[in-house]
């Protein structure tokens, strides 16, 4: 078996290693962790015909620079609008490249997006714990952050020629301003025009943002009363207001339990589109019902699927059988928007 | 106690026992966790227990919000399990002051000696009330009132792990590096995050827990 090494001769703050997270653990007090743009990470490893789970590396806004030191490793990049450049030549952000011995991948912010992922058609060697490689960046367990100096090593790592090219950027990845939201757990602490201010206003994105959660930035949404509520789980989407009445969204590593009253809730679909945004990016949060929830999601997932059903063939001639299967119009390019 | 059920997104209900904590609460929680597992509900993913609350995580995929309520409503009324299934533990701790800065300050609050604050913790038993916060933050219940003070103004920097700290009637040995706004009145050598992938906690949710004085040589 071939291995391949690549040394990160920069990686900017917050680039981790990621597999689809560590579920089933919040009774122990651990978050799930995983990719903030879930179905990203899941598009960059089905790309390579790898499960959607694998263990892939989060690139951050701060981004990464590799260089391959020893063999050589095709590799998949998906989510939001990147800069990429393989071996010297700067290509799409939705891709699939072979990076061979000497050659750099630098991979820098663009047009729009926060994250995207890098997977590897290979074994990116990492540390598990509690059964999941995925980074809690806090306490740095799991794969945990990438550091400048250190070489990543790919075993099993392979050249798979015919599934290089570009990858259709689906609409379904794209941010686009708009968050829907169940209203409550705790909405009875909030009086209706607090509600209704949250509902009806544009709130910004602050820089107050990271795997943890993002900060809002907007009219503060006063509590009917000083409260001290006991607390109670918390979940990835939740919008907790905290004493100054400003809200955030809890995200990847969010902590399990809060004490602060929830406004609403994200409803899950809209979570990676929301990662996908930027500080100073507008966002709008429209009130659903749970069962309409439940329809958005279920809408959402069928549109993943088709998508994915699409990345396992291999790649030749996957853009014309998109196009031929009038997927296109679901179909942008990453750096028009 | 009638609970209320609340949606949560398109994934989850939150199951609230009460709005006030009590042990009798807790006891409720703990035995919907336990009754809920084992009913086996389609499309259930994860149970959450909290102090009087628990929350229910389903595939929305596959189930929904209304049917995982009457899943859990059958379940109705539930009987608290006690502590049958209930493990006890005891943890050694060291009371030095050096590795309890906060220990004076809770004898002079509590208007005790330190003595008599470390007496008190020792003749105590807690339970495991829920995990919170950070990975294996077991908030342990039994603080007894005496000794009972509430969380400092502004957290302190950079707790150690291994640390035994109390606020209010809540005790909790730290198992990371972190900031905390509670008292720190001792150190234990107690992993409660094991490294055994078996057991990866030492503690389950209700199990009891008691501490034993330990010298600094035997830490």
């Amino acid at each position: 078996m071939s291995s391949a090494h690549l040394r990160v001769t920069h990686a900017g703050p917050l680039v981790s290693v990621q597999d689809a997270g560590r579920f089933r653990q919040l009774r122990y007090g651990v978050s799930p962790s995983g990719p903030m743009d879930r179905a990203a990470h899941a598009i960059a490893n089905a790309a390579l015909g790898y499960p959607e789970d694998a263990t892939a590396i989060e690139v951050s806004l701060g981004g990464l620079v590799l260089e391959c030191r020893e063999g050589a490793v095709t590799f998949a990049i998906a989510g939001g609008a990147f800069s990429v450049n393989c071996g010297g030549k700067a290509s799409a952000s939705w891709g699939v490249h072979t990076l061979h011995e000497g050659q750099k991948l630098t991979i820098r912010g663009g047009s729009w997006g926060s994250w995207c992922y890098v997977a590897f058609a290979g074994n990116l060697s990492s540390q598990d714990w509690l059964g999941s490689t995925a980074t809690h960046s806090m306490t740095k367990f799991g794969g945990g952050l990438l550091q400048s100096g250190q070489t990543l090593e790919i075993t099993d790592a392979k050249v798979l020629a015919d599934r290089v090219g570009d990858l259709p950027c689906p609409a379904f990845a794209h941010p686009d301003g708009t968050v829907h939201v169940v209203v409550g757990p705790q909405d009875q602490h909030f009086p209706q025009a607090s509600i209704e201010t949250f509902l009806n206003t544009a709130y910004r994105l602050t820089d107050k943002f990271d795997r943890m959660g993002l900060r809002l930035d907007g009219p503060i949404l006063e509590l009917s009363e000083a409260l001290s509520i006991p607390s109670e789980p918390i979940v990835r989407g939740s919008v907790q207001v905290s004493g100054d009445g400003a809200p955030t969204i809890l995200l990847s590593d969010h902590q399990t339990m809060g004490g602060y009253p929830k406004v609403a809730t994200v409803v899950s679909c809209d979570l990676d589109r929301l990662c996908q945004m930027r500080a100073s990016d507008r966002v709008k949060f429209v009130a659903v019902t749970p069962e309409q929830a439940i329809q958005l999601t279920r809408a959402e997932a069928t549109r993943r699927r088709d998508y994915m059903d699409e990345l396992s063939l291999p790649r030749t001639s996957l853009t014309e059988r998109l196009l031929s299967e009038n997927l296109v119009s679901g179909v942008i390019n990453a750096t028009d928007r | 106690m009638q609970p209320c059920f609340k949606p949560v997104a398109d994934h989850s209900l939150l199951v609230e026992v009460s709005t006030e904590i009590s042990e009798e609460a807790n006891h409720t929680v703990l035995a919907l966790d336990k009754a809920i597992i084992e009913a086996r509900i389609d499309g259930l993913q994860e149970v959450v227990p909290a102090l009087v609350n628990l929350l229910v995580i389903f595939d929305p995929l596959t189930t929904d919000h209304a049917q995982v309520e009457a899943r859990i409503r059958a379940l109705l009324p539930i009987k608290s399990a006690g502590q049958s299934a209930s493990r006890h533990h005891v943890l050694d701790v060291c009371y030095d002051s050096e590795l309890a800065p906060d220990l004076a300050a809770v004898a002079k609050a509590s208007g005790l000696s330190t003595e008599a604050v470390i007496s008190a913790h020792c003749a105590a038993q807690y339970r495991v009330g829920m995990y919170g916060f950070a990975p294996g933050y077991a908030y342990l219940a039994g603080v007894p009132e005496a000794i009972q003070v509430p969380r400092k103004t502004a957290p302190v920097r950079d707790i150690p792990a291994g640390r035994v700290m109390i606020a209010g009637p809540q005790c909790l040995c730290t198992t990371l590096i972190m900031p905390t706004g509670w008292s720190i009145i001792g150190a234990t050598s107690a992993k409660i995050i094991t490294g055994d992938p078996e057991q990866p906690f030492l503690f389950k949710v209700g199990d009891s827990v008691s501490f034993n004085r330990i010298r600094r040589e035997s830490l």
